[in-house]
């Protein structure tokens, strides 16, 4: 057995409502790449949070190097030898690489010296990145680097800090496949330095690429801890869905066939490739995939939200020419966004106001002014209908469960004649009992003939409400499945099939 | 990178000096008065105070705030030190029993009180969280009640001689004033390039949480930065309260508006964690030319505000295309 450096034991971490931990165990080898899979929503990225102290445990053991330690910030684990190269990254764009690895500990001319010694700071640079084999000016901006580069300079520096656990989420995310070989080739050399990697990744063909172990949780528990050598792709994706559906979906089948909007061929640089489908009158069409698989994105493209670089959109047989919002709106769309909290509600405006602001044409009066009695009157019904609990219309929607911020936002659209609505994650961060009616909603208004785009991250979801299911993968479209073909196991095939193809 | 690239990139990041060799060039084209070693040196004089203000104000401004405060500063200094400094024999002074006070001692007394409202300020930005804007808003009418309260709204005249030699003397040919710009031109270049600060500066504009998660204390950084410009304004105040002979309560009314015309025409960004000294030195001499050259063409002061306003949006416009292309 080799020497284990990290010792994780018996780690919870609760918070308000969710046991996001439960008694999860983990270790890791010395120079050796740990891979830690789970499904959105697993726990991969708390647990970590809990071994860079951004979100300390509440209950465990973390034994390092043989010896117990706390971990109570960010700072702590940095002088521990732990770094964390997040998701997003985060450097200072307008400053430059060498400037961004040394930030906050700037060498100094000597020990008392006021003066920053740029000379060393430059020069320090220059090794680390020779080192480290990157062709990169310690001067250059970061700004002007893309994203692979920047990411480089976060692991030099975690290099610099001599830190001996690097931990990477998701880092191939946003890479392309050259930049990706660049990565693991860095990941070798990281490991020949005695380094150890906790790679947390959604990607199968990476984990039998770079990883030498592999623990999946799933739920906040461990499943699986095992060498990547006694592992294949089923028994991963097992391992990582083997959940049963317990949640009830209201769904009844409606029998469509005619086409309300055709998609060909979009393309949205470095993001959406070819993508090309069609929405039926009265269908809820499931979208799923990873995060970050560019989902949301084809959305906003669609949406008008987005740049759209080729490919057209029919509505109804009839070309469209969708380049904003207000485009897609005249043509009968609505769209939920994914973060209602950030650009779907305004918080410190009414129910009331919240519910017309995307209508207001609608309610003009003499051309100037708001017809105070038909908004009222609609906002009323709407109210009853979508079931909106709320004290009164003029109560500020920022006080409002998300369940019933989320179903303003339904009314928003519906207001505008919708007749196809994007939903994006429409119960991401909603309580049970409010998703169950989120989903009623859903199927009663699909019944009623509406076009229904559902992009959801929830198996269950997706598999209980779904008439037919479109897989992205890498801004691709992968597969396209029936209600009768829907599994998790095939979902999460096509969902991490990294080549466009099934991974099988 | 390609060249054509390369070249626009060293034009746009030299625009700002072009503009102004272009303003000198064609101002000594069209008045005979403009080059001549007198009316730069005035040009200097007047713009020193304003200058020491606005490289103050771009610190603030950099790492993504501003400071509304400075010019009610500049008149609560003037009030302060101006009262501690008036002729023994002068009758009517405002504190009537005061000692015979060292103008040396009436400047670090000044200097300390204005800068304790920069304190002030970086503590409510840094530990309430209160939006810059609000926080020096709210300082900036209190040091300017402050400064009408002491002074009863009267002007505070007849100063020492000895005081009055601050800001009126001179080291050869070169006024006192401007020595003090110089120097303090020179002191902020070196924070912001060469101290650990100045790379804070940067990056809590810039970036605040990159500069949290480094270890950057970013809070007591904002004290020091709302303290420094400040401490720039009391200067300021104290040479221009010298150079007027009396202090007035009214003094600074209005100066923050062109320290932060300044420092945006010199390029500091106030989206955050862009600016440089040299660029902020071209913003202030840029609006002190202008000055200059539209009284020398004998245009009108209420046409010369209207030129000033177009100036600072144009620049900000430039500013921002120029930042939207690289993206």
């Amino acid at each position: 057995m080799e020497e284990s450096i990290l010792e994780m034991k018996d780690i919870v971490r609760t918070f308000p409502g969710v046991k996001a931990l439960n008694d999860v165990n983990f270790s890791l080898q010395k120079g050796s790449v740990h891979a830690l899979m789970g499904e959105n929503g697993a726990g991969k990225s708390t647990l970590m949070k809990c071994l860079v102290g951004i979100n300390p445990p509440d209950s465990g053991k973390i034994i390092l190097k043989g010896q117990q330690v706390v971990i109570p910030n960010p700072l702590v684990a940095r002088n521990l030898g732990i770094a964390m190269i997040y998701q997003e990254l985060n450097p200072v764009l307008e400053r430059s690489v060498m400037e961004n690895i040394w930030l906050g500990r700037e060498p100094m001319k000597s020990k008392k010296s006021v003066f920053v010694d740029h000379k060393a700071m430059y020069d320090n640079t220059k090794t680390l990145l020779a080192d480290l084999e990157l062709d990169l000016d310690p001067k250059q901006r970061v700004k002007e680097l893309s994203v692979a580069k920047m990411q480089m300079i976060e692991i030099a520096k975690a290099i610099s800090f001599n830190a001996d656990i690097v931990i990477m989420d998701e880092p191939t995310s946003a890479l392309t496949n050259n930049e990706v070989e660049h990565l693991f080739s860095m990941i070798e050399r990281l490991k020949k330095r005695g380094v150890s990697v906790i790679y947390i990744t959604h990607k199968m063909d990476e984990i039998f690429r770079v990883a030498d172990k592999v623990t999946v949780l799933r739920d906040g528990t461990n499943v699986v801890t095992k060498p990547v050598a006694e592992l294949d792709i089923n028994s991963l994706i097992t391992a990582m869905v083997g959940r049963e559906l317990t949640e009830m979906f209201p769904k009844t089948n409606v029998p469509s066939s005619d086409v309300r909007m055709e998609v060909r061929h979009l393309e949205v640089s470095n993001l959406i490739h070819d993508a090309s489908f069609d929405l039926r009158k009265g269908e809820i069409l499931g979208v799923s995939g990873l995060v970050g698989a560019g989902r949301t994105e084809m959305m906003e493209a669609i949406f008008g939200l987005r740049q759209k670089n080729a490919g057209e959109i029919l509505i109804d047989g009839q070309k469209k020419n969708i380049n904003s919002p207000v485009d897609a709106i005249n043509c009968h769309m609505g769209f939920l966004i994914e973060d209602r909290r950030l650009t779907g509600i305004i918080p410190v405006l009414s129910v009331k106001n919240n519910t017309i602001i995307a209508n207001l044409d609608r309610y003009k009066k003499a051309k100037m002014f708001l017809d105070h009695k038909k908004i009222n009157k609609d906002c009323t019904e709407y109210r009853e209908m979508l079931n909106i609990k709320t004290p009164s219309l003029e109560a500020l929607i920022q006080n409002l469960s998300g369940g019933n911020q989320q179903k303003v936002l339904v009314a928003r659209w519906l207001l505008t004649d919708s007749d196809i609505l994007i939903l994006d994650e429409p119960t991401r961060g909603i309580d049970v009992g409010a998703k169950a009616e989120i989903h009623s909603l859903i199927t009663k208004l699909a019944s009623e003939g509406k076009s229904i785009i559902m992009v959801s991250s929830e198996m269950p979801e997706v598999i209980g409400m779904s008439d037919r299911v479109m897989v992205v993968c890498q801004g691709r479209i992968t597969a396209m499945l029936d209600r009768k073909d829907l599994n998790q196991e095939t979902i999460m095939r096509y969902a991490t099939s990294t080549n466009g193809h099934a991974a099988a | 990178m390609n060249k054509e690239n390369g070249f626009m990139k060293l034009a746009n990041k030299y625009a700002i000096f072009f503009i102004l060799l272009v303003m000198i060039f064609a101002l000594s084209f069209l008045s005979p008065y403009f080059l001549t070693g007198q009316n730069l040196i005035n040009v200097l004089i007047t713009e020193s105070g304003r200058g020491i203000l606005a490289l103050g104000v771009a610190f603030t401004i950099m790492s993504k705030g501003i400071d509304l405060s400075v010019g009610s500063v500049v008149s609560l200094v003037s009030v302060i030190v101006a009262s501690m400094v008036q002729d023994p024999t002068y009758t009517a002074r405002i504190f009537p029993n005061m000692p015979y006070v060292p103008a040396i001692v009436a400047v670090i007394v000044g200097l300390v009180v204005g800068t304790l409202v920069g304190v002030i300020n970086g503590m409510l930005i840094a530990y309430t969280g209160i939006p810059p804007f609000i926080a020096t808003l709210g300082t900036q009418i209190i040091a300017r009640g402050i400064a009408l309260i002491i002074t009863n709204a009267y002007p505070v005249p007849m100063l020492r001689q000895d005081f009055k030699d601050i800001g009126q003397g001179s080291i050869g040919v070169i006024p006192n004033v401007v020595i003090v710009f110089a120097v303090i031109a020179i002191l902020a270049y070196v924070l912001l390039n060469h101290t650990k600060f100045g790379k804070n500066v940067y990056a809590i504009g810039g970036n605040v949480n990159a500069a949290r998660t480094s270890g950057i204390k970013v809070e007591k950084n904002l004290v020091a930065i709302y303290a420094f410009s400040a401490f720039c304004a009391s200067l300021a105040g104290v040479l221009i309260t010298s150079r007027a002979a009396s202090g007035i309560a009214t003094l600074g009314n209005g100066y923050e508006t062109d320290a932060i015309a300044a420092a945006t025409i010199g390029g500091v960004s106030h989206a955050g964690g862009i600016g440089t000294v040299p660029g902020i030195l071209a913003g202030i001499l840029i609006l002190g030319i202008l000055n200059n050259g539209l009284l020398l063409l004998g245009i009108s002061p209420y046409l010369q505000q209207i030129i000033k306003g177009c100036i600072i949006i144009g620049a900000v416009v430039f500013d921002m295309r120029k930042n939207a292309k690289k993206r």
